[in-house]
């Protein structure tokens, strides 16, 4: 290559993440430029327009036209919006996957289905390029009773559980994580840290990692659980779960995150991704600003 | 400036097996340019403009355009000052060869080879939204983008032009690599306009309109 050439750097991604049933977005807010906020393609539209750099379709239909849902949802996306988008939900197969990379979506997120067949990353990884396949975990901070064996055993393998909860950890303190099947209610036993190893060596492209304690809290992201799988994996992870404050943001990209999710903080109007990317460019941290 | 353009005009996208042709479809269509993926080489050939767009391994994607002798066609339709515009795979193509899974020979459209991004440290395949710095304002395909503006970016491999007056822009991750070219009637870009939000469109109708500019010199 000739000398000289000078680049720029590689930005942190600010992604927002609609939940869809039945085609409809579940918690539609009004927004001024929308006609519809119902509908996930214009919602999705606007946040392209605001500046998103990515979205994420999670889709909560629970019925037998599931994989037909999808992939209209990704056709229409594919015909309106202009950035990359990840459609997750129900896919637990090559040929789910291949319906909704077709239709235009550029990734699939499984959860549930690669939990308890860890074969499907590999399956898609080889089919697609493990840069169409994330992993979502579901992770919820180890509570077991002080005395329990299993602390003692936790530490040993070098973590820190929280008897007590999570919300008494010390910031920065290290603890473990389980993984959830999806939804969060059933739990799998599986250590989040090397899930996410084994999800990476299996083919998986991205980690999209969503802390159950925090989501819905408006608390921050789990900063210990961010930078624990950030640091155990070779593979971008997105930090989901507890935005509350654009600040919120800032934390999980330094903690190691290569990108953030975001659901109500931006669907509830507080602040727009344009706000987003401004208070994350002024804290100093790269990232895409429309100009 | 606005992303439509003011007139129609016909752009075929190249089917040649792979790659996210729906995608790149509708973007131009968002443009206001009439787009067909297809492989039957009368239709390209009537086709104001060509699109090569391309996602997966360089050998298999030259074995598919020469199955379809589309290898062929598209240097015939450089040659004969067509605008064709190579996407991320479709531009490492048109380079003389790659080393990627052991080597293959390109179609020789823009002198010099693709290889491997050495991107150090970071993380393969790189997958991101990086700024271009332009390096050739003056070409067509980056009329009056922003001095800042990024594209998003999937790839772990480079092209290496040869002739520093083919490129156009750079990007960087871990090293400085070669984002787009441009060498007669040719256009390339490593990332994906499709995918690239405003700026992206910005391009494929500036794009669209070189292939109205050249149905009229034609």
């Amino acid at each position: 290559m000739p000398k000289g050439y000078r680049g720029r750097m590689h930005f942190k991604r600010v992604i927002p993440c609609l939940d869809v049933d039945a085609g409809r977005v579940v918690k539609g807010v009004e927004f001024v430029d929308i006609r519809d906020a119902g509908d996930p393609v214009e919602l999705a539209a606007h946040y392209d327009s605001e500046g998103a750099d990515e979205l994420v379709f999670l889709d909560i239909t629970a019925t037998h036209e599931k994989r037909d849902t999808i992939a209209k949802l990704a056709r229409r996306t594919a015909d309106e919006v202009f950035v990359p988008f990840t459609i997750g939900g129900g896919i637990r197969s090559v040929a789910d996957a291949q319906a909704v990379l077709d239709a235009g979506a550029d990734k699939v997120s499984v959860n549930s289905a690669a939990l308890q067949r860890p074969e499907l990353l590999g399956e898609l990884a080889d089919v697609f390029g493990a840069q169409c396949v994330v992993l979502a975990i579901d992770a919820k901070a180890r509570r077991w009773p002080a005395g329990d064996p299993r602390l003692q055993r936790a530490y040993n393998h070098g973590g820190t559980p929280v008897p007590n909860g999570h919300d008494d950890a010390p910031a920065g303190a290290a603890t473990s994580w389980e993984a959830y099947l999806a939804g969060g209610r059933t739990s799998t036993g599986r250590d989040v840290v090397a899930w996410a190893r084994e999800a990476v060596e299996r083919g998986a492209g991205e980690i999209l990692l969503t802390s159950m304690d925090r989501d819905g809290t408006s608390d921050g992201y789990d900063l210990p659980l961010t930078a624990a799988v950030s640091e155990a994996v070779s593979v971008p992870v997105i930090a989901s779960g507890g935005a509350g404050e654009l600040e919120h943001l800032a934390e999980a990209l330094r903690a190691g995150a290569d990108a953030v999710l975001c659901a109500s903080i931006f669907h509830y109007g507080r602040f727009s991704v344009a706000e987003a990317k401004s208070h994350l460019a002024a804290a100093g941290i790269p990232v895409r600003v429309i100009e | 400036m606005s992303p439509l353009i003011e007139e129609p005009v016909e752009i075929a996208i190249v089917d040649y097996g792979m790659g996210n042709r729906r995608s790149v479809e509708k973007a131009l269509e968002h443009v206001g340019a009439r787009a067909s993926i297809g492989r039957d080489h009368t239709e390209l050939r009537a086709a104001a403009g060509l699109v090569v767009p391309g996602v997966g391994a360089f050998p298999r994607a030259m074995e598919n355009l020469r199955a379809l002798g589309l290898d062929e066609l598209i240097r015939e339709r450089v040659a004969a000052g067509t605008p064709v515009l190579g996407i991320c795979l479709g531009m490492q193509l048109a380079f003389d060869s790659s080393s990627e899974l052991g080597g293959a020979e390109g179609l020789g459209i823009v002198p010099g080879e693709v290889r491997a991004l050495a991107a150090g440290e970071l993380k393969l395949p790189h997958i991101g939204w990086n700024e271009m710095t332009i390096l050739r304002p003056d070409s067509p395909l980056v009329d009056s983008l922003p001095q800042r503006c990024a594209f998003y970016h999937v790839h772990s491999f480079a092209a290496v032009p040869a002739a520093a007056e083919d490129v156009v822009g750079t990007a960087e991750y871990g090293e400085a690599f070669v984002t787009a070219v441009q060498r007669g009637s040719f256009y390339g870009v490593q990332f994906h306009p499709e995918k690239s939000s405003a700026a992206g469109l910005r391009l494929l109708a500036n794009f669209a309109r070189i292939c109205v500019g050249a149905t009229v010199a034609g």
